[in-house]
């Protein structure tokens, strides 16, 4: 026996947040080669372990929303560098990076389409956009697919995969908590429904606001789902974390997720509770 | 008292006055006196008028800074605290009750941090719980049905991050908080009287008017966490306090407050009681004028004004 002994297999925290190169892709949870196509035919979920490979915004909208109904919105709204922010690197050097790194132009994707039929207005978040933080145009394209929801009286999804909100926006981003609220609560006001999709990770501002305030709260299984941080809260209370802990299997435990579903039935799944309120 | 560096030369000057003074009983001294008080208050405009972001953080946690509850014991009267969310527990690091404000009956809800160790422990340093959040939405909805206005007091170093935290659902009450504050059919105003982070602060803070004081703080993170995140080392926080921009006279500019509160020289802390003289008549000026516009209108405005809210091009 070696005299060292690895205490944990399938450390959660190596997950890649991007998809390799090559023919075939190591599962991150249960070490199995899957043939990359096949894991495209999956949607993305290892076939062994149901493990819920990362995937950009359009992926979904490629899933859920019916073929040539998806029309992009609100594309003209860009990020600026109000604060003037230096870090070890400046804002707008970091944008410049992101749009190149995954030719998205934000953090979030909003848009109209079609699920089986029936139009939705929809927002996803792309968590390979500087971390899917919520900066000010998070927040603004959020507000309008939500005011689109509004004026053509169909229901609203929201797809959020964010580490929070946008520190190189300083106050204004955390301004886009209260903003994305209040238009939530008017959507309530006015019976429109608003489905909430939380996938890997939605933690920091996102969850606590309009992630977690759906009148549906649906999660992917696996994902991290929380207010702060695994490793601020081990900073703080110095000790390690159950495992499992902020995990969408707990977090359904605790009361705040109405229901698992997996990427393979997402857009029947969706259907159904659209239909349901129709 | 806690004195800062920046303070020093002032305290050297004022031992000197000192000094001085006590030299008058012999020879007659007054007019070096009088240079020298001089002296002294232009050092202090000139060094509590030019502090760096990072000076007023450490202003805003000055331990002798008055907290909610001494606004509450010394602006209102007749104050009454209301313990418990009715659901969990009596969260301890946000308070809140009944109190009067010259005639109106008001609901005061704030955070709350201790000045001794023990007192800290017990307030848990000002940072809530889910229950604290779940404790202040009751207490706006009971001001909501008997149509009292809400005064909010905001001091947190944050929500708490702790194993509870998440499993009570951290991000559900402070989401769902502001959900209902944008939808209250009573006047609002928010007070940020010294730290203001993050979600625990956005957690109590959705108003009409938004003031905030002179030296507090009020932004997404704490310097040191922003240093920690952006340069992968705690000694950063000068430098990520001033990338920020988390002061009163920053964020005025970017329509996140509505006005700046000033503070008695060098702070709050210096002088409690002037403290409390300045803002009382404000409060009631702020009040008075909310007190004016009709329900449906006051959400209206409210609304509109967070949905202003941030800086993009199209």
């Amino acid at each position: 026996m070696a005299w060292f002994v690895r205490s944990k297999q399938n450390i959660e925290d190596a997950k890649p947040a991007y998809m390799p190169d090559g023919l075939w892709t190591k599962c991150p949870t249960c070490g199995e080669m899957i043939y990359k196509k096949q894991l495209e035919e999956n949607y993305y979920v290892c076939y062994k372990c149901n493990y819920h490979f990362r995937i950009s915004g359009f992926d979904y909208i490629n899933y859920i929303i019916d073929e040539n109904t998806f029309k992009e919105t609100h594309t003209q709204i860009k990020s600026t560098d109000p604060l003037h922010f230096e870090d070890t690197k400046k804002y707008p050097d970091r944008l410049e990076e992101a749009y190149k790194k995954t030719s998205l132009n934000e953090a979030v994707t909003t848009g109209i389409g079609k699920v089986n039929g029936k139009e939705i207005s929809v927002a996803v978040m792309n968590f390979n956009f500087i971390g899917g933080s919520m900066g000010s145009v998070v927040g603004e394209k959020i507000f309008r697919a939500a005011k689109d929801a509004l004026q053509k009286k169909i229901p609203f999804l929201i797809i959020s995969a964010s580490g929070g909100a946008r520190m190189q926006e300083a106050a204004l981003s955390l301004m886009q908590m209260p903003k994305t609220a209040a238009i939530i609560a008017e959507l309530g006001n006015n019976q429109i429904p608003y489905i909430s999709l939380l996938t890997d990770p939605t933690t920091g501002g996102v969850t606590a606001s309009f992630a977690m305030l759906g009148d549906i709260n649906i999660a992917e299984p696996g994902a991290l789902i929380g207010f702060a941080g695994p490793r601020v809260i081990e900073q703080t209370i110095r000790k390690k974390l159950p495992q499992n802990f902020q995990r969408t299997e707990t977090v359904i435990e605790t009361g705040f997720i109405d229901l698992i579903v997996s990427r393979q039935n997402l857009k029947e799944q969706l259907f159904k509770i659209i239909n349901w309120f129709s | 008292m806690q004195i800062f560096d920046f303070e020093k030369p002032i305290i050297e000057l004022e031992q000197k006055l000192e000094e001085i003074r006590s030299l008058t009983g012999t020879i007659d001294m007054s007019k070096e006196v009088k240079e020298f008080e001089g002296k002294i208050l232009d050092l202090k405009h000139n060094i509590y008028n030019n502090l760096t972001r990072w000076q007023k953080v450490q202003i805003a946690r000055h331990p002798d800074r008055p907290y909610s509850l001494d606004y509450f014991t010394n602006i209102f009267e007749d104050f009454t605290e209301l313990h418990g969310d009715r659901k969990f527990a009596d969260d301890k690091a946000i308070i809140g009750g009944f109190a009067k404000l010259e005639n109106h009956s008001v609901m005061v809800v704030g955070q709350q941090k201790g000045r001794s160790t023990k007192d800290n422990l017990y307030r848990n340093f000002g940072m809530s719980n889910p229950d604290g959040y779940r404790k202040a939405a009751r207490l706006f909805k009971l001001a909501e049905k008997f149509n009292k206005p809400i005064i909010t007091f905001i001091d947190t170093p944050g929500a708490f991050p702790g194993i509870e935290a998440e499993e009570r659902g951290q991000a559900e009450a402070i989401a769902t908080n502001m959900m209902l504050m944008s939808d209250l059919k009573v006047p609002i105003i928010v007070v940020i009287i010294g730290e203001g982070a993050s979600g625990g602060a956005i957690g109590i803070g959705v108003g009409d008017r938004i003031l905030m004081f002179q030296f507090a703080w009020y932004s997404v993170i704490s310097p040191e966490s922003c240093s920690s995140i952006l340069w992968r080392s705690w000694d950063f926080k000068e430098q990520a306090a001033e990338a920020l921009k988390l002061s009163a006279d920053d964020l005025i500019q970017f329509n996140i407050i509505d006005r700046i509160i000033p503070e008695p020289v060098g702070g709050a802390h210096k002088n409690q009681d002037e403290m409390f003289k300045i803002l009382k008549p404000i409060l009631i000026q702020e009040l008075n004028e909310l007190l004016k516009i009709k329900p449906d209108k006051l959400v209206k405005q409210r609304k509109e004004k967070f949905y202003k809210m941030g800086v993009w091009e199209e």
